[in-house]
């Protein structure tokens, strides 16, 4: 009992839950419809496509919010164009501005002279330093991420569907594939701190695909995806409290482990079943 | 973009009218339209060329539709089929020519277009219900923050209920069989009470049954005076089912009431040299390796033997 309510003494542990379960749950959101577009891989780039914003924004004295936004959705509305211009699959152009933006941050990251170790915590994740201004900053672009999800749910997920009838019947396809794309970059900049830029993409993907293996209708797809999204924070954080370890990556490893499980006992997917029909032939 | 006045000029964008503008039966939803014997033009293009990249697909297009046509575009694969159904959605912006839909340009009464892409476009893994997909031509007329009301469920049931499948409503999309999909996917189309359908290959592949079904709900639609227009692979269907056929191999080689498909002129035409004579009988063969070849109206002869392809009459 109190390896529970022990750690909730400390105001940086309850700081770090508030944080890491809001970024849980935005991420949760955002990630069900990027994993349904095919974006998992954009959710990777534009995290990495973050870093020279944060390093910028350290060497400039600026909040580091600030820099990976303009970095992060900068790079994803190049990405938009890019392919929307050129003739690149979309892949391509991810491929290259993704190592291109992560070399200007590790570029960055090498002219400044003394020891950063703050830099450092972008990379993996420092949910447990969290201060209370991060903390608020979190919660606004949350607000503000779900506020649009809610909005415009019907919208995205038509135009996720099938953005062929929705465009002919109205909907500004194009423009809410540039507003997802949008929201994926600040969904990104809220989870810098909690997981980092490494493993940011685990916190979109793993909770949406968790869902796919057990779920065939949307609403219920979402809320499973929110309920791993949110829970796996609380148990990493008491993890990483109780062994002294890294935060980020027990978050992430949680929801690895319950991906696993889902894939082993899912009802489509599930290793079991395929078993069950093996043994029963 | 709209066109109060009637152009003579194609190159200022507007429409050239087959009527005075004066004609007060022309005048529907405060649209300005056209009419053919009194019912009025849903869809004119005049003079239009479109590609992709810097391919041409299609040129020369001119196409007069009157609402409450029940229309098939028929042709080969690569002729322009889809491309020309996308024009008319807006989803393809024409190089050159002007466009009107329903007294506007492409979009402008994007609610009251219902277009249904090829079954092979849509993810059928996809985590919604047939009544999801359904409740989703509803989307459009709520707009963002409304949630669906009892008024939407009501059309999507009555919707469903009309293709037939008020049954399995709640079944996963990926679980229903090629026909059931395509009823679904009508559907929703129906569901969104529109003035026009655009419809990419409703029938191809479906069982008998389902392709009478669909084509009845189709041509009641165009009796209220709708305006339906598909494509489709099958010329015997677009014979029965169609009140008139277009004819398109890189531009519209006929336009003409539903026998059309019957003049051996017009389809050695439109399909070249994937047409076999048989006495008097034509016999399509609908040859999938060459599309993207033979431009309009060339007649060229494939000597690759095997008779590749499956056989359609």
């Amino acid at each position: 009992m109190s390896l529970v309510v022990d750690p909730l003494q400390y105001e940086f542990f309850v700081r770090a839950l508030a944080a890491s379960i809001l970024v849980g749950l935005v991420c949760a959101v955002v990630g069900t419809y990027m994993v349904l577009r095919g974006l998992a891989f954009m959710g990777d780039a534009l995290s990495h496509a973050a870093f020279p914003g944060v390093v910028a924004a350290y060497l400039l004295k600026a909040p580091f919010h600030v820099g990976a936004a303009i970095a992060a959705i900068g790079t994803a509305l190049a990405i938009g164009w890019i392919t929307r211009r050129g003739r690149l699959r979309s892949d391509t152009t991810i491929g290259v501005l993704f190592a291109g933006m992560f070399a200007l941050g590790v570029f960055l990251f090498s002219t400044i002279q003394n020891y950063v170790g703050d830099l450092f915590g972008f990379l993996f994740g420092e949910v447990l330093g969290i201060s209370g201004t991060d903390l608020a900053a979190v919660a606004v672009l949350s607000v503000l991420v779900l506020g649009t999800v809610t909005v415009l749910w019907k919208e995205l997920l038509y135009s996720t569907f099938d953005p062929l009838a929705a465009a002919a019947s109205g909907l500004p396809v194009a423009a809410l594939e540039y507003l997802f794309l949008g929201l994926i970059a600040l969904t990104i900049v809220i989870s810098l701190q909690a997981v980092g830029i490494i493993l940011v993409v685990a916190m979109l993907v793993t909770p949406a695909a968790t869902a796919q293996l057990v779920a065939d209708r949307f609403s219920r797809l979402m809320a499973i995806a929110i309920a791993v999204g949110t829970l796996a924070p609380i148990a990493g954080l008491y993890l990483s409290f109780w062994t002294n370890t890294a935060s980020g990556a027990l978050i992430v490893l949680v929801e690895t482990a319950a991906f696993l499980v889902a894939l082993a006992l899912g009802p489509r997917t599930g290793l079991l079943r395929a078993r069950r029909r093996t043994t029963s032939a | 973009m709209s066109a109060p006045v009637p152009a003579t000029d194609p190159t200022l964008g507007a429409v050239r009218h087959h009527e005075p503008p004066g004609d007060p039966g022309a005048h529907e939803h405060g649209r300005d339209v056209g009419s053919i014997d009194g019912a009025p033009v849903s869809v004119h293009l005049t003079d239009v060329a479109v590609g992709y990249e810097d391919r041409p697909v299609l040129e020369d297009l001119d196409l007069v539709l009157a609402a409450g046509s029940l229309t098939a575009i028929v042709g080969p694969n690569g002729g322009g089929k889809s491309t020309l159904l996308k024009l008319i959605a807006g989803l393809l912006a024409p190089w050159t020519g002007s466009i009107e839909v329903l007294g506007g340009p492409p979009g402008r009464y994007a609610r009251s277009v219902a277009y249904v892409p090829q079954a092979e476009a849509v993810d059928w893994s996809f985590p919604v219900a047939a009544r999801d997909v359904v409740m989703m031509g509803r989307f459009p007329r709520l707009g963002p923050l409304r949630r669906p009301g009892a008024g939407d469920h009501a059309a999507v049931s009555a919707a469903l209920e009309q293709v037939g499948m008020a049954e399995l409503a709640g079944r996963q999309i990926g679980a229903l069989s090629g026909g059931q999909r395509r009823r679904v996917f009508l559907a929703r189309a129906l569901a969104a009470k529109p003035d026009l359908y655009l419809l990419d290959e409703p029938v191809t592949g479906v069982d008998h049954a389902t392709h009478v079904d669909l084509m009845a709900v189709l041509d009641a639609e165009a009796r209220a005076g709708k305006t339906v227009i598909a494509s489709t692979h099958d010329l015997a269907s677009a014979a029965h089912h169609f009140r008139s056929i277009v004819a398109i191999n890189r531009t519209i080689v006929a336009h003409g009431d539903a026998d059309l498909v019957l003049d051996p002129d017009v389809l050695l035409r439109t399909y070249g040299g994937h047409l076999l004579f048989l006495g008097d009988r034509a016999v399509l063969l609908d040859d999938a390796h060459h599309h993207d070849e033979a431009p309009g109206g060339e007649v060229h002869h494939h000597e690759d033997g095997g008779g590749a392809g499956r056989r359609r009459s």
